[in-house]
């Protein structure tokens, strides 16, 4: 091997310990900036004090948690069968020139971003539902734009998962007379499932990770949701709202707090690869 | 498609049949339709509401007024600086890591295996949370403060795993026989790569940049800690600067009658996306890969 040879192999390979670290660093400085809180307060109270009130030293978390919880396995329900629709539509049922457009405007629905998503939902969405009462900035409404936003991740993998469904099974199964419908649902959705799971939760954790549109929308009211039509405050919202001005322990809890949500949504996505192989092209 | 050819004996059976397929594709189709209904809504939505306000002078004016009357143009200087250096850390970063998977180690050693989960963790990760990290981190102990430079590296680390997944696909689509005549005509490893594969690669690789500014542009919740909040035109890489997300996410929200000039920016940046999505495709069309190894959802 030349010099120049192993230059580029250690270049290459110290580039890329690098790029892997980032994710490291990350969870290392979560882990720093929150262990203050984690120390002085211990994880109980966060789920045991009476409220949040940061400025008076209460830390609940559990109505954000719930709130989070909620927006996201809402969204996740919105955007399943809708996405897996989609799929369908583009490998059985959409006419041929309409294909590449669908595939295209879905890819396009996923390249909008959350602002435009908050600033619809904000303008146009919001009135609506506030004709059922309240606001209109609650649950729902965020809710529904989430379940909008996530939607693309769960359309585009269980197409890629219908593709990669073996055409005899298909072809089989309509040579011995099964109808289009039957096909569909007998044959090619579970011989995708596989696909199709790691599409929902793939698009479980978009959602649990979503901040803008969320803060936009859900009213950011730190209390027990009681209804759907009542407002709250997600995890990442209340980061946002409040990192700004927060010090001492109050930031310590923020951080506590992301490094909650990084904690979930990386074993999410690390359950995902291992069940698919870590390098499956999921996106 | 396939029931309607049967010479149907008018049994209950075949009839069921029937109307299940028929409420199946009524299913798909509104399904379908509703998802595509929508997105038209909101992209008519943003262009009739913030067209009319864009013109050249909204383009280049100063914000005045926290943002209700004048224009945008420090805002687009602010974000133009943000993704230039995200895209000066990022491309060689991503490149070499690219490289170090594709050209160096088989497909799967243990070390690319980590590195690739690692990757799929950190694209993974809450656009909070990297904003919790670029505060933390390139604000505060590296002492950048809120600036645009905070605000870029902090995207870097976002749009790396998109970037570097291009990258690797774009060499990976080189053909062999390139790498085969490099070897014959006696090229080392280095220079084949450089004068032969990258090359080669060059307009894949161009579309995963575009994709990944694409992935900037849209980025909100990362920058109000990194990049901050002011309007005025940065002097340096230093000076706190506002995106052009921040900019829709601060007029709809904290500036009462904000919202035209919400929907204004909107538009500019909405039109920016769509821009970024066709060159994109022409890119991937010109490498001659199929134009769906960049789908997927936001990062």
């Amino acid at each position: 091997m030349s010099r120049s040879d192993l230059t580029l192999k250690f270049v290459s390979r110290a580039m890329a310990i690098i790029s892997a670290a980032i994710v490291l660093l990350i969870l290392g400085f979560l882990v720093r900036e929150s262990e203050p809180a984690l120390r002085e307060l211990g994880l109980a109270r966060f789920f045991t004090d009476a409220s949040w009130h940061p400025l008076s030293g209460k830390f609940n978390f559990t109505p954000m948690i719930a709130a989070t919880l909620l927006t996201s396995l809402g969204a996740i329900m919105i955007a399943t069968p809708l996405g897996i629709a989609s799929a369908v539509f583009a490998h059985f049922y959409a006419p041929p020139l309409l294909v590449n457009w669908h595939r295209r405007l879905i890819e396009l629905l996923a390249g909008i971003p959350s602002v435009v998503f908050g600033l619809w939902g904000l303008v146009v969405l919001a009135p609506l539902v506030a004709r059922m009462g309240g606001s209109g900035q609650n649950l729902l409404t965020a809710t529904i734009v989430l379940g909008l936003m996530v939607l693309p991740t769960v359309a585009l993998l269980s197409d890629a998962a219908i593709a990669s469904v073996p055409r005899e099974w298909i072809q089989g199964a309509a040579a011995l007379g099964l109808q289009r419908w039957a096909i569909v649902v007998k044959v090619v959705l579970p011989g995708a499932r596989r696909g199709i799971g790691s599409g929902v939760m793939l698009a479980l954790t978009r959602a649990l990770g979503e901040t803008m549109a969320v803060l936009m929308l859900a009213g950011n009211i730190v209390e027990m949701p009681k209804s759907l039509l009542s407002p709250a405050r997600t995890l990442n919202a209340n980061i946002a709202l409040e990192l700004g001005y927060a010090s001492a322990s109050h930031r310590s809890v923020l951080f506590v707090s992301g490094l909650m949500l990084m904690l979930v949504v990386s074993v999410i996505v690390v359950g995902v690869s291992r069940r698919k192989g870590p390098s499956d092209a999921w996106r | 498609m396939l029931g309607d050819n049967l010479p149907a004996p008018a049994t209950n059976k075949v009839q069921r049949h029937q109307s299940r397929e028929i409420l199946t594709a009524t299913a798909v189709w509104i399904s379908a339709g509703l998802v595509i209904a929508t997105l038209v809504w909101i992209l008519t939505d943003i262009a009739v509401r913030g067209l009319a306000q864009v013109s050249l002078t909204f383009l280049t004016e100063e914000v005045k007024d926290a943002g209700r009357a004048g224009g945008i143009g420090p805002i687009i200087l602010s974000t133009l600086l943000i993704v230039s250096v995200t895209l000066a850390v990022a491309i060689p970063l991503s490149l070499a890591t690219a490289i170090a998977l594709t050209e160096r180690i088989g497909q799967d050693t243990w070390f690319a295996r980590n590195v690739r989960r690692c990757l799929d963790v950190l694209a993974g990760v809450p656009s909070i949370v990297f904003g919790l990290f670029g505060n933390a981190f390139f604000a505060i102990t590296l002492g950048l403060g809120y600036s645009i430079l905070s605000g870029g590296l902090t995207l870097a680390c976002m749009v790396l795993p998109i970037l570097i997944r291009t990258s690797e696909q774009a060499i990976a689509a080189v053909p062999n026989e390139y790498r085969y005549a490099a070897a014959a005509l006696g090229l080392g490893r280095t220079a084949a790569l450089f004068r032969v594969i990258l090359p080669a690669a060059a307009p894949a690789l161009m579309a995963g940049v575009v994709l990944s500014i694409g992935r900037a542009l849209a980025e909100t919740a990362a920058l109000i800690f990194t990049s901050g909040y002011v309007a005025r035109a940065p002097e340096s890489l230093l000076d706190s600067g506002r995106s052009l997300s921040v900019h829709i996410y601060d007029m709809s929200m904290n500036v009462p009658g904000g919202g035209s000039r919400a929907y204004a920016t909107a538009c500019v940046l909405v039109g920016l996306l769509l821009a970024i999505n066709a060159t994109t495709e022409l890119l991937l069309r010109l490498a001659g890969l199929p134009t769906r190894t960049t789908s997927g959802g936001r990062t």
